[in-house]
């Protein structure tokens, strides 16, 4: 056996030989995934990710976008550009939000952070403007705030959170899987900010010590494993998206339906049903650093019924509603609020009530970017 | 193969090992090949061709044992008593196969999990077609009375059927026409519906016993050795091509294996287990940043394409190497020792020394049946050609072999003719050079410089290549090529 010989050499091979072999394996075995469970060393091994500079945090099921969602909070961001050393000129501007501030059938140039860098805005004091995308395409207040915590390792200057009503309804706040299996992370949150929310939700992922050895932990691995390939994919093609040739547009037409999830008639909605402690609590988070909340646009219908729903997710009363509590709130607490919902045309939508076309996405950079340089100026 | 196949294989060799019996162990690796190359036979659009398929292998390797038989006919033979046995067990083992295979085409009557393939055609059916091939192959060798007069006819038949199934065109063809006859939709037909699993192998395995006994240095082989060399299943798919003389020193000696030997067991698993890493975790990997089309298309830089590149030759040695030692190691728990065909190729400090350990039993086979005797028949002319001329021709003719065994298209040309070209100037270069080479052997630093200078000039020049190897489209394939040195066409 060519190359072999180390193998085929050794003249020892006997039942003996291969008990010996069977307990040192089976030992090393138990040995290593109970140090991995004691040690707990996933997050750490995804911090050691490749650095690639990705414009946006890895997200997505497609293969074809060299792009995959994972949990791994330290493994996103150290893929992502934001964890530079910030330039000695440089103004950075973090954007938190959801799909829409990701960029879903945007390329990375084309969402609001692409538009805003495009422009190089320069502050009075001669800074330049650089906008990080820190979206992810999750519908959850408390995601956000989960991001910005750790986000804030990385020297913002401004934080830019766009939301919709959609990201506040407190009964979804811990249902996303990134929420769920970052369950010590948001126990901390809830904690720390006395947030409306159960700390002992019984979905929160906690593993148990055979969950967290190297077999409990085998798809998590993977996908550390796989974000290594398409980090140096994404490098090798600029690609992290699959944008098909065609796509379901939003809704225009609805049916006669009022309900917003468990709300199934119009209701007066309050802070009990907003989760808008978790505004708070990212306020709080920021500490010094100004936070612009921007009340995201989306689509409005001008179709069948609609004068009971602007679209697809939001009847009008429940819409309505939560504009007015966050501009109260705003407006009680002095919160740097740009409420741009209605700004850009309907046509300028996609496949979803908050997902733009580039123009659309262009118009919005417009209109942030001047907050951005005038809250600062 | 997948990790449910190595797993069952694994589970088979268990049951060889310790549970049947020594002199029943070559029936066991005869029967368990041809029912695995039914159960590796990926399911097909056209109807009963993923029965057809291995049955015709079958068929094709009984037809090449009958014309690879030894010449003396049983009771003419001097040392009848031991022939007799030997005809006897030809028949039973002819007997064995006929009724496996109908067993086979009868599991179209059981639910689809208990069946190897989708769905088979008629048992009846099945039986007439081979009683009906049966005698006509026979009768048609019979009547010449001379069977090594049928050998060129049957090397040159696999190689008709070989360029059907390889080329894009006829396969394609031939897939129009069997949808017709199927009743199915002629415009889907393509060349995926011919996926023909191992019959590349069984080509070349086949051609080296017609050719073995055309030269008469080929064994007697009888039926059961025959069959169960040409398909055996752990390298039926991709190899390694074991010769024949070899192969049934081992099979021969399986009887004789007594008790359970595990020095073959351990050695066994550590190649299947070293191949499964290789394959499943290294190759699996690196494949999600390989060069192919689409990358090709969407890399935005040269250094990229470089970084694609050297994913793609990564990923093609460890797939194929891990390949290999897994097909090596269920070999081995079986009592067969297949052939290496990896010996860490892209070390190799010259382009001869990459193609003796890179698919090392498919160059063998090449230097044996095209190389060596086509050199021969060139030094043998009158007027004798130039040595440089017989050089070109031998390489380039057997790389371009190589290339177009992998597929009949231009890429897979330009690929042959790329490493022809290649060991054309390697042998001219070392020619030229050998005293020189040889006065280095003082010179330490400078033999161990030219050493590595060889090897990166190897390396490249293998690594270039695989753009050809890679990318099916000539245009892509030309664009990737000229777009690694910065030019964009």
């Amino acid at each position: 056996m060519t190359g072999w010989d180390w193998l085929s050499k050794y003249e020892g091979y006997n039942w003996g030989f291969i008990l010996r072999v069977i307990v040192k394996a089976t030992v090393l075995f138990i040995l290593l995934n109970g140090l991995f469970a004691i040690l707990n060393p996933i997050e750490p091994l995804g911090g050691m990710t490749v650095q690639v500079s990705r414009e946006r945090l890895p997200y997505g099921e497609d293969d074809r976008a060299y792009n995959l969602s994972l949990n791994n909070i330290p493994a996103m961001f150290a893929s992502h550009e934001v964890i530079h050393p910030k330039a000695d000129n440089e103004f950075r501007v973090l954007l938190i939000g959801d799909s829409g501030t990701w960029g879903i059938l945007l390329k990375p140039e084309e969402t609001l952070a692409g538009y805003i860098n495009s422009e190089n805005y320069t502050l009075d004091d001669g800074r330049t403007v650089k906008a990080y995308n820190i979206g992810h395409p999750i519908m959850s207040l408390t995601k956000d705030l989960m991001l910005l915590d750790h986000a804030m390792q990385y020297q913002p200057d401004m934080i830019v959170w766009l939301t919709t009503l959609e990201s506040f309804n407190r009964g979804e706040q811990l249902d996303p899987p990134i929420v769920l299996n970052n369950a010590q992370r948001v126990k901390t949150l809830i904690e720390t900010y006395s947030l409306d929310l159960d700390a002992n939700n019984p979905d929160f992922v906690e593993p148990e010590f055979l969950d967290s050895t190297i077999i409990g932990q085998r798809r998590e691995l993977s996908d550390l494993l796989r974000l290594q390939a398409f980090n140096i994919m994404w490098r090798v093609t600029g690609i992290d998206q699959y944008y098909p040739d065609e796509y379901q547009p939003r809704s225009e037409d609805f049916d006669e339906d009022l309900s917003w999830h468990e709300f199934d008639e119009p209701t007066d909605l309050t802070t009990d049903d907003l989760a808008f402690d978790v505004i708070e609590a990212g306020l709080e988070r920021a500490g010094e650093i100004p936070v612009l909340l921007v009340n995201e646009p989306m689509f409005i219908s001008d179709g069948e019924n609609s004068d009971l729903r602007y679209n697809f997710w939001y009847p009008q009363w429940a819409y309505d509603q939560y504009r007015a509590i966050y501009s109260d709130l705003a407006d009680t607490n002095d919160w740097n609020y740009l409420d741009v919902w209605d700004i850009i045309d309907g046509a300028e939508f996609t496949d979803s009530p908050v997902h733009l076309t580039p123009a659309g996405s262009q118009q919005l950079s417009t209109v942030v970017s001047q907050a951005i340089v005038g809250l600062e100026g | 193969m997948d990790l449910t196949q190595i797993a069952v294989f694994c589970f088979g060799a268990l049951i060889y090992n310790f549970v049947l019996p020594a002199r029943f162990r070559q029936w066991g690796l005869m029967l368990a090949s041809i029912l695995a190359i039914y159960w590796l036979q990926p399911n097909l659009a056209i109807p009963f061709l993923d029965f057809a398929l291995p049955t015709f292998t079958i068929t094709v390797t009984v037809i090449g044992w009958y014309l690879t038989r030894p010449e003396s006919e049983p009771e003419e033979d001097a040392e009848k008593g031991k022939n007799s046995s030997r005809f006897d067990l030809n028949q039973i083992t002819f007997g064995v196969v006929f009724a496996v295979v109908l067993g086979i085409s009868a599991t179209r009557y059981l639910a689809p999990e208990f069946r190897l393939t989708s769905r088979p055609p008629e048992t009846w059916i099945v039986a007439l077609v081979l009683i009906g091939l049966t005698v006509v192959i026979w009768g048609a060798v019979r009547a010449t009375n001379q069977s090594k007069r049928w050998l060129p006819i049957g090397m040159l038949a696999i190689i008709v059927i070989f360029v059907v199934t390889k080329s894009e065109f006829l396969a394609t063809e031939l897939s129009r026409l069997l949808r017709a006859s199927a009743g199915r939709d002629t415009s889907l037909a393509s060349v995926v519906d011919i996926g023909w699993i191992g019959f590349s192998y069984v080509a070349f395995r086949v051609i080296h016993t017609l050719r073995d006994r055309q030269t008469g240095v080929l064994p007697d082989l009888d039926l059961r050795e025959y069959l169960t060399y040409v398909i055996f299943f752990p390298s039926f798919t991709a190899g390694p091509i074991d010769r024949a003389e070899r192969f049934i020193k081992d099979f021969r000696a399986l009887p004789e294996i007594k008790g359970i030997d595990t020095e073959r067991i351990t050695i066994g698993v550590t190649r299947i287990a070293i191949g499964m890493f290789k394959k499943f975790v290294i190759a699996d990997t690196i494949a999600l940043f390989a060069l192919d089309i689409a990358s090709a298309n969407q890399a935005v830089s040269t250094p990229a394409l470089w970084l694609l590149l050297y994913g793609y030759a990564s990923r093609l040695f460890f797939d194929f190497s891990g390949y290999s030692d897994i097909a090596i190691g269920v070999g081995i728990l079986f009592g067969v020792q297949l052939p290496e065909n990896f010996n860490r190729p892209y070390l190799k400090n010259n382009i001869q020394a990459f193609w003796q350990s890179w698919h090392m039993s498919l160059s063998n086979w090449v230097r044996f049946y095209i190389f060596s005797p086509l050199s021969r028949n060139l030094l043998r002319r009158k007027p004798k050609p130039k040595t440089w001329q017989i050089m070109l021709i031998c390489h380039m003719s057997t790389m371009i072999v190589i290339g177009l065994w992998h597929g009949i298209t231009i890429p897979f040309f330009i690929w042959g003719a790329w490493h022809g070209l290649g060991l054309f100037i390697h042998k001219m270069w070392t020619d030229r050079t050998r005293k020189w080479y040889i006065s280095l052997k003082d010179k330490p630093q400078t033999k161990q410089a030219w050493t590595v200078a060889g090897w990166f000039l190897t390396f490249h020049f293998v690594v270039l290549g695989w753009v050809w190897f890679a990318l099916p489209d000539i245009n892509t394939a030309l664009s990737v090529f000229v777009r690694l040195f910065g030019i964009n066409l």
